[in-house]
């Protein structure tokens, strides 16, 4: 293996010292000057129409200065999903829409002079509906009698891409290969289940917020939690009507995202009332707010037919998958391609695969980006699948996914099907190192000597369960980085990047890849991410692209920016390229020993003759999406008296490519798959019958805290991707598909009990083990 | 109303609503290395230390503390000269979006300050009130090993 100096080691993440001492600053800690403050009333009802709004009442309250909502305020139809232009979700709402559609859509926004009289006012708008028939069950959505959620309203794909609003379906994804009937004909045996998933929040701690206000130009500047500002400038200037160059975007510090700031939300709000009033505004949301107008993970009912033979080969693969938006498509069609897209390929020997996917709509909370992106769900119906398989077959569930999982030098068929409402994009796999990460799992969690023992003490049976998964690393010719760079006259050097650190530690990864490219120490490299006036052009924080496609931006860039150097070295010196080398922020000259500074080379350059600035800029779209791959296990102790679960000890091992940065990478496993087995046992929103989200609260909605967690074990195989930065593949959502299907599969190790719908809560276990000792 | 507050060793005099929260006034007159999370009470990004004691700051009047002696991350290190805690965050990889980490570096000095060796168990315990959806506690807990090693070894 090549020697590096900075990727690859466990140098501190650039901005933690900062973040550790309280000084790094965050949306809502932006100080604006004499600002005025958003609240928002929301609908009360599932589905119905505004009949009138009355915001008199408010309007003539303390520090009120403006009440926006549908009969005032008009915008076109558009989506609140940051993605590429233009996107594959449908335009199916406005900033304020006349009918509602879920038990908590926004139906007015209150300007006033404080944050309480804004609340005040608020609450004392009101809105008289005509309530209509709501859709609740995403099952049933495409039922002929069942309640349209849209199509009153002249939402349309922006791109040519399935959308029949008069069907609820807001999305659709299509795709097979080989012979079904022949596969399923050829097959010993069939075994067809039905797996659910529900609806769960980020949680991201911070909660969303925006600060607009005005520069010494007028221009409009907005700090918002968005790991999309460049996406967000587009989408406040259509919507709102301000030119794009009248706005200016900055990200500041994130505070955690996982998906839920891909999306615009109180950027549109806070723009709309600065620009009408040309005063200053900041708008946060509640906690209880995050849980339901921002956005949630989409539930899924995935439905698996296998066709399977005696000598364990898989001759036919059916996935039909439900998948319920909400009141809105932000973010359908791709979140439910990638749980065909980022699942399927797994078993790649498969030669008969058929996919029929259908996101719908409902009068419920909006779906949107969630670490995992749609694999999560599709992964917890796969695994369980392919172990009860295997069980069935008496093949150890290893050495089964070991026999048919994709390896290096493969392909899949389902590359090439599935895209972003496109076709996809055929690629054959550089470096899958699964099987070692299975074989290493296996021994940390103690496979051989757990797995189907039914170790016993008093009521609760022990168990043992695992996953495997793969995801992506960008979405191919789709996701585009930009980044640039210029030489200061201390051999320092600024490093431009649209990519956007939401906490994840890409401005580290980034500097690393700088820093070895130039061969200068991390913190020559000072980096600045993300400002719309000043840093060039990203998709932004999401598919796991950062460290893949805007690391590759960031190698060109400092390639130029090195070769520019070079030939400055060679003017100085006079010596021949061949005889240069670069050596710690210096260039030598080999035949004399000579040693120029970086120092010295950017002054000559800025200062000598034919002065110019030492600098570049490059950008890059990842022609492919190497995928990581991860195998995860878990140990669950089952209490068959009570059905409550409780992980012992969680084993996670990935094949990130080479690990620029080894604790970071440990960093966003070990977050994924703490936030995966809190999505597996005790997540979950509860409605009550009109639809109504009833446990938006952090009392009432159980996160895993230090006392819950079990023994985390997580190691990282190293492997070479030949086409990513310095060997590198992404990291970031991979860890979130594991946990719930090894728990599932581990709850069945213990008790033969298999539970088919998350979260996998102890009522639900009781009654399957009731059911099957009964049975 | 206005009061007098003790913050990280200066004395300030602030106004502030009969009703308004220690967060609250914090955040006004600023000291945003208190984080809003949730408002509720639950999650610990506002934690500070009160006369020693951790506390979630949404959940105190800001009248209740006049007086007292209060203590933020601000106030026990700074980039030029961080605390031990601080550092250990650091080198740990404890730190990743950062929004929890101030509170959980109070949470991690009281229980240090009250027991400079503890044993995992009495860390998890100590933590539990500070949530964190980044790292999965791992690295948060073995910063406190670290930091516990390092200050017990200057004493």
């Amino acid at each position: 293996m090549t020697d590096f100096s900075v990727v690859g080691k466990p140098v501190l993440k650039v901005d933690s010292l900062s973040l550790a001492c309280g000084a790094a600053r965050y949306t809502a800690d932006y100080e604006v000057r004499d600002p005025l403050y958003l609240a928002f009333a929301y609908s009360p009802v599932a589905h119905g129409d505004i009949v009138s709004l009355d915001d008199s009442e408010a309007r003539a309250m303390e520090g009120v200065v403006d009440v926006f909502h549908a009969f005032n305020t008009e915008t076109e139809l558009f989506t609140t999903a940051g993605q590429g232009y233009p996107e594959p979700s449908p335009y199916d709402t406005r900033l304020f829409n006349k009918r509602v559609r879920y038990a908590g859509e926004i139906v007015a926004a209150v300007l006033a002079g404080t944050r309480s009289e804004a609340r005040a006012a608020a609450a004392a708008v009101k809105v008289e509906y005509a309530p209509l028939p709501a859709l609740f069950d995403p099952e049933k959505a495409m039922d002929k009698e069942s309640p349209k959620v849209h199509g009153d309203d002249g939402a349309y794909a922006p791109l040519p891409v399935p959308f029949r609003p008069e069907e609820n379906v807001a999305g659709e994804v299509l795709f097979s290969f080989g012979d079904m009937e022949k596969g399923f004909a050829d097959a010993d045996f069939i075994v067809d289940e039905t797996y659910r998933t529900h609806y769960t929040a980020h949680c991201a701690l911070e909660p969303h917020a925006t600060s607009a206000f005005f520069d010494e130009k007028g221009r409009l500047v907005i700090v918002a939690t968005t790991q999309v500002p460049f996406h967000a400038r587009r989408t406040v200037s259509r919507v709102i009507g301000i030119p794009a160059h009248m706005i200016r975007v900055i990200k500041p510090r994130i505070g955690g995202g996982f998906g839920s700031k891909q999306e615009i939300i109180l950027e549109l709000y806070a723009a709309l009332a600065a620009w009408k009033h040309k005063r200053n505004v900041k708008a946060e949301m509640s906690r209880s707010e995050v849980f339901t107008a921002a956005r949630t993970r989409h539930p899924m009912r995935v439905r698996i037919k296998t066709g399977v033979k005696n000598d364990g080969s898989i001759t036919a693969l059916d996935m039909g998958d439900v998948m319920n938006t909400g009141a809105y498509g932000a973010h359908a069609l791709t979140v439910l391609s990638n749980a065909g897209s980022k699942v399927l390929p797994m078993f790649n020997k498969i030669e008969n695969m058929n996919f029929v996917g259908r996101a719908v709509y409902t009068n419920l909370p909006i779906g949107g980006a969630y670490r995992g992106y749609g694999a999560t769900q599709g992964y917890f119906a796969f695994n369980q699948q392919m172990d009860g398989i295997a069980r069935r077959l008496g093949i150890d569930f290893l050495d089964f996914v070991k026999r048919h999982h994709i390896r290096e030098g493969e392909t899949s068929e389902v590359f090439k099907a599935i895209g972003e409402g496109t076709e996809g994009v055929s690629q054959i796999i550089r470096s899958c190192k699964l099987g070692e990460c299975i074989d290493k799992g296996a021994e940390a969690i103690g496979w051989d000597r757990l797995r189907g023992k039914k170790v016993t003490n008093g009521p609760v049976v022990k168990g043992i369960g695992a996953a495997v998964s793969m995801q992506g690393s960008g979405i191919p010719q789709v996701d585009m980085a930009s980044a640039s760079m210029k030489m200061n006259d201390d051999g320092s050097f600024h490093l431009y990047v649209g990519a956007t650190d939401i906490g994840t530690g890409s401005d580290t990864i980034l500097s690393q890849i700088a820093a070895e490219t130039l061969n200068v120490p991390l913190e020559m490299i000072l980096i600045l991410s993300s400002d719309t006036d000043l840093t060039p052009f990203d998709t932004g924080a999401y598919a796991s692209s950062t460290t893949y496609v805007s690391g590759q931006a960031v190698l060109r860039c400092a390639e130029k920016v090195r070769s520019q150097i070079l030939s400055v070295a060679e003017k100085m010196t006079g010596a021949t390229p061949e005889n240069l080398v670069f050596k710690e922020s210096r260039v030598v000259n080999t035949a004399t020993g000579e040693e120029t500074s970086f120092s010295d080379i950017a002054c000559f350059a800025m200062y000598s003759h034919d002065q110019f600035q030492i600098q570049a800029s490059a950008s890059f779209t990842g022609s492919e999406s190497p995928p990581p791959f991860m195998a995860q296990f878990a140990e669950v102790d089952v209490d068959t008296e009570t059905g409550k679960v409780r992980v012992v000890k969680f084993v996670s091992v990935g094949d990130c490519g080479r690990p620029l940065n080894p604790k970071l990478v440990e960093g966003q496993i070990e977050g994924a798959t703490m936030n995966g087995i809190g999505y597996a046992l005790t997540e979950q929103y509860l409605f009550n019958s009109k639809g109504k989200m009833t446990n938006n609260s952090f009392w009432d909605y159980k996160l895993f805290g230090t006392l819950d967690m079990p023994e985390m074990k997580t190691i990282v195989v190293d492997s070479d991707e030949p086409t990513g930065p310095y060997g590198a593949k992404s990291i970031s959502e991979i860890g979130i598909n594991g946990p719930a299907p090894a728990i599932a599969n581990a709850i069945y190790d213990a008790v033969g009990a298999r539970i088919y719908d998350l979260p996998l809560t102890p009522e639900k276990v009781l009654k399957a083990i009731r059911a099957r000792t009964e049975g | 109303m206005k009061g007098s507050f003790l913050v990280n060793g200066r004395t300030n005099e602030w106004a502030f609503e009969p009703d308004a929260t220690l967060l609250d006034v914090f955040r006004a007159n600023g000291h945003p290395e208190v984080h809003r999370g949730c408002d509720e009470g639950v999650c610990g990004s506002c934690a500070v230390l009160l006369e020693g004691k951790l506390v979630n700051s949404c959940q105190v009047f800001a009248a209740s503390a006049m007086e007292k002696d209060i203590l933020t991350v601000a106030g026990i290190g700074t980039i030029h000269e961080p605390h031990p805690l601080q550092t250990a965050f650091v080198e740990s990889g404890a730190v990743q979006c950062g929004f929890c980490t101030p509170a959980a570096i109070l949470a991690s000095l009281a229980l240090l300050r009250r027991n400079p060796n503890p044993s995992d168990e009495e860390i998890h315990s100590a933590l539990d009130g500070n949530y964190c959806r980044c790292t999965g506690y791992v690295k948060i807990i073995e910063a406190v090993r670290l930091a516990s090693r390092r200050m017990s070894s200057h004493d």
